[in-house]
């Protein structure tokens, strides 16, 4: 790892019950550039951004962001690391009782001591920046799908934060909201010179912004690199992921008797 | 059959000792550090959907309770003779046992739930989560105005409850069945201690208003983040709170009038 | 605008509840707050005080003139001291006025009524009564009955 990176990541261990979700991973996210994790459903990507947060804790294995251990940060240690972290979540998880206006403001009224008048040039710069200065007054309950996500960016970006993870931003968005997550998110990384860790399986969208690729797949990195790198990549399992094929290593069928037997059972 | 029968009691047992455990840190860490002063505007809002919101359900209740019991002291202390004394026995009953435990009850159901529920939503929105990654800690701002709105409202619930129940116990009483609303009051004033009494009365409130909102806290924060388990929590809250409330009152009851003495 | 309805209406809640409260201290448990009632203490020993209880009243005539203010006991002499609390000032009631231990009906809770006599030296706080009837005990009557009627 020659460049120079944000997010360091060595021999990361995590299981959930019985199931391996990580089984040794070593990882490094470079600094100012967009990275996207990507994987098949249930390869435990959000739980990895969530190890990054410090919200879980790994079984094993040492997460340096900026520096710092998150696993072994204290509480209040791990708070102050956080504001430095913008996190964009899955469901937007706006808070349904504030308005968009109080949703944006939120972390500069918890952070800071900025005067009323600041913090409300702050929220409507930020609101601009996601083009929704307009429905500051809007409730959570009143935004379509994309706008909450937008409003959630804004927040997310109040603290002008180094690094931004999103969780799966492209899915259920519509075509027209999705270009304008798109082109936010490279605008954020360009202009703001954020580190940006994106989560996703929507292979298209991914490809056309990210800078780098982190392909996992049962619990291991199976491949990283650009995006050009990876769609030629020869091993077959980053082939099929990266081509949507329905079947090859990753088969079609959940594991299961002889279709024959099955459907014919004991009168064959 | 009477091995595993053995072994899923173990479990059960293990899983409500930590649970329990859990329940107590939770508790814990939410509560240290409190109250600020900035905590101020989260304390009201919560004092607003806990105790204001309960209001009515509380005064309707109060007054049929009161208007009640009235009733059977009158019938049945007519029998005696002592029709007069059903300002003592309403006072008493009231302001001893069932003012602060059918006020817990009720604020269980009508509050509880709610706040069970709402953390549960918060939760499976993610809420929760995101302001713990935006480095706000969701134990002082969600749960812990909540845990000191319930601690406070209940008391307060119940001494409206109280009040509003001897008050229904006067128009049935006195001035529906005619009582002298002479030997009522005066009754009442010599037969009633306000620390033996009322106090003591106030301080079960109080214990019941820890016990509920740290169950109903304690359910949505650990729901499973699902529409079926925020229900089931939802009604874990009411059927924990109800238990606890009843179990803790005779405890109580039996270390604060168990020797009998005055 | 809709922040200052809650506080409003959470003012109003705590308001309220400190209403009930004041009732509840006042109307039901019978505390007198700030109203400057003067008082005086007197004492009276009794041979037997059971159900006579703390804050029972005293009256003269079935009016009511004061409390019970203290119940103790002497076991040397094996008499309980009762302590009262009489409304108003010293010098009203003389030095030979009698207290008896009565009940209100047949259930009814005790009190103590007391009977003025008629010497010219009053009774001045702290002194104590010593003209008394204590509380009939069922048990005690019975007793009497019985033995009288196996000694006749």
């Amino acid at each position: 790892m020659d460049q120079d990176s944000l997010i360091e990541i060595s021999g990361l261990r995590f299981s959930r019950g019985d199931r391996v979700i990580f089984d040794g991973i070593d990882m490094a996210i470079p600094r100012g550039q967009i990275s996207a994790i990507m994987g098949p459903s249930g390869t435990g990507k959000t739980t990895l951004l969530r190890i990054i947060g410090g919200e879980v804790k790994p079984d094993a294995g040492e997460v340096l962001v900026g520096g710092y251990d998150v696993c072994r940060l204290s509480r209040g240690e791990l708070f102050e690391l956080r504001k430095d972290i913008g996190m964009l979540f899955q469901s937007s998880a706006l808070f349904t009782d504030m308005s968009v206006f109080e949703n944006v403001a939120f972390p500069l009224r918890e952070h800071t001591e900025l005067e009323e008048s600041a913090i409300r040039d702050l929220v409507l710069m930020k609101l601009n920046a996601v083009g929704l200065r307009g429905a500051r007054d809007l409730m959570p309950s009143e935004l379509s799908g994309g706008m909450a996500r937008r409003v959630a960016l804004a927040r997310a970006i109040a603290l002008d934060p180094a690094l931004i993870m999103y969780d799966e931003p492209f899915t259920g968005q519509d075509p027209i909201a999705m270009g304008v997550l798109l082109s936010l998110i490279r605008r954020m990384s360009q202009a703001l010179e954020i580190t940006s860790l994106l989560v996703s399986h929507d292979i298209h969208e991914t490809v056309s912004i990210a800078d780098n690729i982190f392909l996992l797949a049962d619990g291991k990195l199976i491949a990283h690199g650009d995006p050009q790198s990876l769609r030629e990549h020869p091993a077959q399992d980053v082939q099929q992921f990266m081509h949507g094929e329905p079947d090859g290593p990753v088969p079609f069928h959940y594991p299961s008797d002889d279709y024959m037997f099955d459907v014919l059972g004991n009168s064959v | 059959m009477t091995r595993d029968y053995l072994r899923r009691l173990g479990i059960a047992g293990l899983t409500g000792f930590s649970n329990l455990g859990r329940a107590t840190v939770l508790w814990a860490r939410a509560m240290w550090g409190l109250p600020r002063w900035a905590d101020v505007g989260l304390l009201t809002r919560q004092m607003y959907q806990v105790g204001v919101q309960s209001i009515m359900i509380i005064v309707l209740s109060a007054f049929a309770i009161g208007a009640v019991l009235s009733l059977q002291f009158y019938t049945q202390l007519a029998n005696f003779g002592a029709q007069d004394s059903v300002g003592v026995g309403l006072a008493l009953v009231l302001l001893r046992e069932l003012g602060p435990v059918v006020t817990g009850l009720l604020f269980a159901g009508r509050a509880g739930s709610a706040i069970t529920a709402e953390i549960g939503l918060m939760k499976t929105t993610e809420q929760l989560s995101s302001m713990a990654m935006m480095g706000v800690d969701p134990l002082h701002r969600v749960l812990a105005p909540r845990l000191w709105a319930g601690m406070i409202s209940l008391p307060l619930l119940t001494l409206i409850f109280n009040a509003i129940a001897i008050f229904g116990g006067v128009v049935v009483g006195v001035h529906w069945l005619g009582a002298d609303e002479g030997s009522f009051w005066s009754g009442m004033q010599n037969a009633v201690d306000i620390w033996n009494d009322f106090g003591k009365g106030m301080i079960k409130a109080l214990v019941f208003g820890v016990l509920v909102s740290w169950i109903a806290v304690f359910q949505g924060y650990d729901a499973e983040p699902t529409a079926a388990g925020i229900s089931a929590a939802t009604t874990r809250t009411v059927v924990l709170s109800s238990i606890a409330i009843l179990a803790t009152d005779f405890v109580l009851t039996l270390g604060m009038y168990g020797n009998f003495g005055s | 605008m809709r922040m200052r309805t809650i506080e409003i209406s959470v003012g109003a809640f705590v308001a309220a509840a400190i209403v009930a409260m004041v009732f509840l201290a006042v109307r039901v448990s019978g505390v007198s707050f700030g109203a400057e009632q003067e008082t005086y203490k007197l004492k009276a020993r009794f041979d037997e005080v059971a159900g006579l209880r703390r804050r029972a009243r005293v009256s003269i005539a079935g009016v009511n003139v004061g409390r019970v203010a203290d119940i103790h006991v002497d076991i040397a002499y094996g008499e309980a001291i009762v302590t009262l609390e009489i409304d108003g000032k010293p010098g009203e009631l003389s030095i030979d006025t009698g207290a008896k231990i009565l009940t209100e009906g047949i259930l009814g809770a005790r009190y103590i009524g007391l009977l003025p006599g008629a010497d010219e030296e009053m009774l001045e706080a702290g002194d104590t009564i010593s003209e008394t009837q204590g509380a009939l005990v069922l048990e005690n009557l019975i007793g009497d009955f019985v033995t009288r009627m196996g000694a006749s």
